[in-house]
């Protein structure tokens, strides 16, 4: 019993050891990437629609509720201290610095995360990486590296789509809807935001989009040597579901460092 | 004989504990077919996958030409592997891509043939294999038999040297499997490849074969000739023999049985 529970325990750092290193050799391969040629700029084009152009509609809804839940909350709040002025810097910078990148990955990481790590998985169980790698055309250039190209591109800017939809989301709240003054919700947010509030918020964006579509396309392409993930679909919808939780645990835990570091 | 153009010098490789190939070693000759054969789990893919640099043997040596490619860094690989064609056992087409650009891929990423020039060679190929007008289809709309050739067809865009055919026939009929065997037949005859073909269609696959290798228990046997096989004394072989090329029946009896 001892013997087997040394081994396990063994066995598991040695995984995950390898795993790690793996990893890291991925992110480094998909990064060269960028530099070989020919680059497939149709495909970086391809993706980034399909990971930016298509997630417009629920970066909107998203963007645009978050904003009007903060506006509502905020009045409420701000209204006990007589402080119903400061509300459109209070959403304003709670969007720009916080929510905004971070429900914006969020989201991502569920529709365009998802759908690449199962992309890959299935191009793996197919051995359609294999006959890319036999036909000595680099996988990586071929099919990661505008994955991760299109997503840093995509994510900062639907962060910024986010922030302004929920902006505005959170003056329908709290100036339409409860009658708040116009004037001041816009003055109080020119006052109290500034360059360093945007700047942490696109820092934020690039890294979580870098941590989403590492995450996401290092297991779909890794499938084959994940442990106990089983085989053919049963495989692809366990390791999906694995990629989805990790890059949104990592997100998370990115934030704080991202914002003790930067503040 | 021809000269060898693939030799396996004591390869060893293992799966966890199970080892699939225990100091296996032979050599492909130039320019002639060789059917790797033998029951499911005893390496015949991964004999192939070790050709082709997917996966790392544990020790021993994998001569390609002459070239060890189990010493090679990933860009001398690769190299190599301009030299082969592969056909997979699900032909493992891109399936986002049509039949035209899986055809054209190749020529694409590894040639600076133009547009022009690529349209008019993949047409061609795909006349010659009777894919014609399948152009714009992608894999999800075609019967396996046509996957299967419009696989070959991708495998020989650059004329490789080598070609190597996992199961080539498995899920399809025995008529589509004939037309398959045509198919490598007269391919062979017009390109000139070696082939080696991993395949479970036992006996017909050996009427293609100039040699047999069987794998047995990380073992190997080599034939010079299909013929050759059923009189050899091993007792391995002779079991292999009783099981996939034997009769049907398991007696004159059962045979004539009501």
């Amino acid at each position: 019993m001892l013997y087997q529970s040394i081994e396990y325990l063994g066995n598991s750092a040695l995984y995950y050891t390898r795993d790690f290193g793996r990893m890291g050799s991925y992110l480094f391969l998909s990064i060269l990437g960028i530099f070989k040629r020919p680059f497939r700029y149709n495909e970086l084009l391809r993706q980034i629609h399909l990971i930016g152009a298509n997630s417009l509609v629920v970066i909107f809804f998203t963007g645009s509720f978050t904003g009007m839940v903060l506006g509502l909350q905020g009045y409420y709040t701000l209204s006990k201290f007589g402080a119903e002025g400061v509300l459109g810097s209070a959403v304003a910078l709670s969007l720009i610095r916080e929510l905004g990148p971070v429900l914006t990955a969020l989201m991502i990481t569920g529709r365009a995360g998802s759908a690449m790590c199962a992309e890959l998985g299935i191009m793996r169980n197919s051995e359609q990486i294999d006959a890319l790698e036999c036909m000595a055309v680099d996988p990586f250039r071929y099919l990661i590296t505008p994955k991760f190209l299109a997503t840093l591109i995509a994510v900062p800017m639907l962060t910024l789509i986010f922030n302004v939809v929920g902006i505005y989301g959170g003056y329908v709240a709290g100036v339409v809807l409860l009658d708040g003054n116009p004037g001041a919700y816009f003055v109080s947010m020119q006052n109290s935001v500034g360059n360093e509030d945007i700047n942490l918020g696109i820092i934020k964006s690039f890294v979580f989009a870098l941590l989403i579509v590492w995450i996401c396309t290092g297991r779909g392409y890794f499938l084959h040597k994940i442990r106990n993930a089983g085989f053919g679909a049963e495989a692809v919808s366990r390791v999906t579901t694995q990629a989805v939780v990790m890059s949104s645990i990592t997100v998370l835990v990115w934030d704080y460092l991202l914002t003790a570091m930067l503040l | 004989m021809s000269d060898a153009i693939i030799k396996f010098v004591d390869v060893v490789k293992s799966f966890g504990t199970q080892r699939v190939l225990d100091g296996v070693s032979f050599s492909i000759p130039e320019g002639k077919t060789t059917v790797i054969a033998g029951g499911s789990g005893q390496g015949k893919s991964v004999s192939l996958k070790l050709i082709l640099g997917l996966l790392q043997v544990e020790s021993g040596q994998i001569l390609v030409d002459g070239k060890d490619i189990t010493r090679m860094r990933r860009k001398e690989i690769n190299q190599v592997r301009t030299d082969f064609g592969v056909l997979f056992q699900g032909a493992a087409l891109l399936d986002s891509l049509s039949v035209f650009d899986n055809v054209a891929l190749p020529l694409v990423e590894r040639t600076s043939l133009g547009a022009a020039e690529i349209r008019e060679r993949v047409l061609s190929t795909l006349d010659q294999l009777g894919l014609s007008g399948s152009e714009d289809k992608f894999p999800a709309q075609l019967s396996g038999g046509m996957k299967k050739r419009v696989g070959l067809a991708r495998a020989l865009q650059l004329q490789p040297k080598i070609m190597l055919f996992d199961e080539p026939t498995t899920g399809l009929d025995p008529e589509k499997s004939m037309e398959i065997y045509q198919l490598f037949h007269r391919t062979q005859q017009q390109f000139g490849y070696t082939s080696i073909i991993v395949s479970h269609d036992i006996p017909k696959i050996f009427n293609l074969a100039d040699q047999v290798i069987i794998l047995n228990h990380g073992k190997v046997n080599t034939f010079a000739s299909p013929e050759d096989i059923p009189r050899s004394e091993d007792p391995d072989i002779m079991d292999f023999v009783k099981k996939t090329m034997g009769s049907v029946y398991l007696s004159r009896e059962m045979e004539y049985a009501p």
